[in-house]
């Protein structure tokens, strides 16, 4: 046997209970290494993306005007799909292995943790879905000015879907066909979402610009970012009773 | 150390146990035994501040405890039938992101070093995935070395493990025991102790 080594005597003095930042870069880092190493099943996803939006130019009249006002409500709906299909992945495969039960039993701050979790969510997810967006939005005869439009508005909405996504996720864990349900829950809420970013290009085609609508989906942004993490926190708690 | 007052469990609309009292010193253990299905696991997690008891009260250094209490957390490591192994990192990073998230700063060489402990270090860059379930157990073995917290819950804990393992597992609790740590062990097999160490709660008595 070892040297014998007082357990108590060695253990850590500071106490990091709470602890936010630490926390925050953990679960990022380790959920971008996970996402990294099955990356086939980060491709899937992005491939669905790409041609889901493929589809609708391919099966409707070829005609300019028809793709330029389909263009903007299609890339937002299969950006939503997309992220939809990406979530079951966010806590469920925790929440299988037991991981789940220790990051609530750490003595990090949960909704920190779960914060970085959906950051990662949204990196892989999200990030994708509007770098592509200017490229997918081109099959829809969009002009520059929409397309850069489109783009931001995927920038400050594709947030919130991972946001509120977490919540129907956490809200989910453990129940018999809970994607199905994850859907049911998740789509609904994110309707205002697909409104005001769908919408910012109507407005800039009709010369009102994009303000109102960005200012609507960054304030939406802002609220989800306090308020998601805590409430898929507190859903991650009673599951895992 | 931990304290329960009559304690009672339900899982569902099923009455486990009621009743359950015991206490806890450093430098002691609590063996759990009972049959198949008689509730200690939800004791062994109403303990470590995962479920809410039906009826009772936890007591920790004294304090009385709600589930996740801070205080709880801080001081518990609590290890469940899930091995909380992510099959995409090898053993290395399993530990040190384990250790990580329980707030443990753990040295590169103290990680090793654990894994050396439990046999593992000719496999700590291979992926859990193609890690036996033996091995896996063992990679929690380590965590309990590297994270040096007072408290162990530990919930079957020689599972899987080869009659090697299951007399590292005894020798390691002896180590924690006699450090001042405390210990509550759900068990089949019985554990190597010192005498005076270990004390027995049948939860089968406590059926309603």
């Amino acid at each position: 046997m070892r040297a014998l080594t007082p357990a108590l005597a060695l253990e850590t003095a500071a106490p990091a209970t709470g602890a936010v930042a630490p926390a925050f870069v953990w679960a990022l880092a380790r959920d971008m290494r996970i996402a990294f190493r099955s990356r086939a099943e980060l491709g899937v996803q992005v491939l669905f993306y790409v041609i889901v939006v493929t589809l609708f130019p391919l099966s409707t009249a070829p005609e300019r005007g028809l793709l330029a006002a389909l263009g903007p409500g299609v890339l937002w709906v299969a950006a939503l799909l997309a992220s939809l299909l990406s979530l079951p992945r966010l806590f469920a495969a925790d929440f299988a292995d037991g991981t789940l039960e220790q990051m609530a039993l750490s003595p990090w701050s949960l909704p920190a943790i779960v914060s970085g979790k959906i950051a990662a969510h949204w990196l892989t997810s999200g990030v994708p879905v509007v770098v592509l967006a200017p490229l997918l939005g081109m099959q829809y005869a969009l002009d520059a000015s929409a397309l850069s439009t489109l783009t931001l508005g995927l920038l400050l909405g594709t947030p919130i879907l991972s946001l509120l996504g977490a919540i129907g996720a956490a809200l989910t864990l453990g129940l018999r066909g809970g994607g199905a349900l994850l859907a049911l829950l998740v789509l609904p809420l994110t309707v205002p979402v697909l409104i005001f970013g769908a919408g910012a290009v109507d407005a800039v085609r009709a010369g009102l610009g994009a303000g109102a609508n960005f200012s609507l989906l960054a304030a939406g942004l802002l609220i989800a970012l306090v308020g998601a993490p805590l409430a898929a926190a507190a859903a991650v708690r009673i599951a895992l009773d | 150390m931990l304290e329960a007052h009559d304690l009672a469990g339900a899982r569902g609309h099923a009455r486990l146990f009621h009743g359950v009292a015991f206490r806890v010193d450093a430098g002691r253990a609590l063996a759990v035994t009972g049959a198949n299905g008689s509730g200690k696991t939800t004791l062994l997690r109403m303990l470590a501040g995962l479920t809410a008891p039906a009826a009772g009260s936890i007591r920790f250094n004294g304090a009385p405890m709600s589930p996740f209490d801070p205080r709880l957390r801080e001081a518990v490591v609590f290890s469940g039938h899930l091995p909380a192994l992510k099959d995409e990192l090898t053993a290395l990073e399993n530990l040190e992101s384990l250790s990580t998230l329980a707030g443990a700063s753990v040295s590169r060489a103290q990680l090793v070093e654990a894994l050396d402990r439990v046999a593992l270090s000719r496999r700590q860059m291979l992926p859990a995935r193609v890690l036996s379930q033996g091995q896996r157990r063992r990679i929690g073995l380590a965590r309990l070395r590297v994270l040096r917290k007072p408290l162990w819950i530990l919930d079957e804990p020689a599972t899987a493990l080869d009659h090697d393992g299951t007399a590292l597992f005894g020798a390691m609790l002896a180590e924690h025991l006699e450090g001042g740590g405390a210990a509550v062990v759900a068990t089949h097999q019985p554990i190597d102790l010192p005498p005076g160490r270990m004390a027995t709660l049948a939860i089968d008595a406590c059926a309603p």
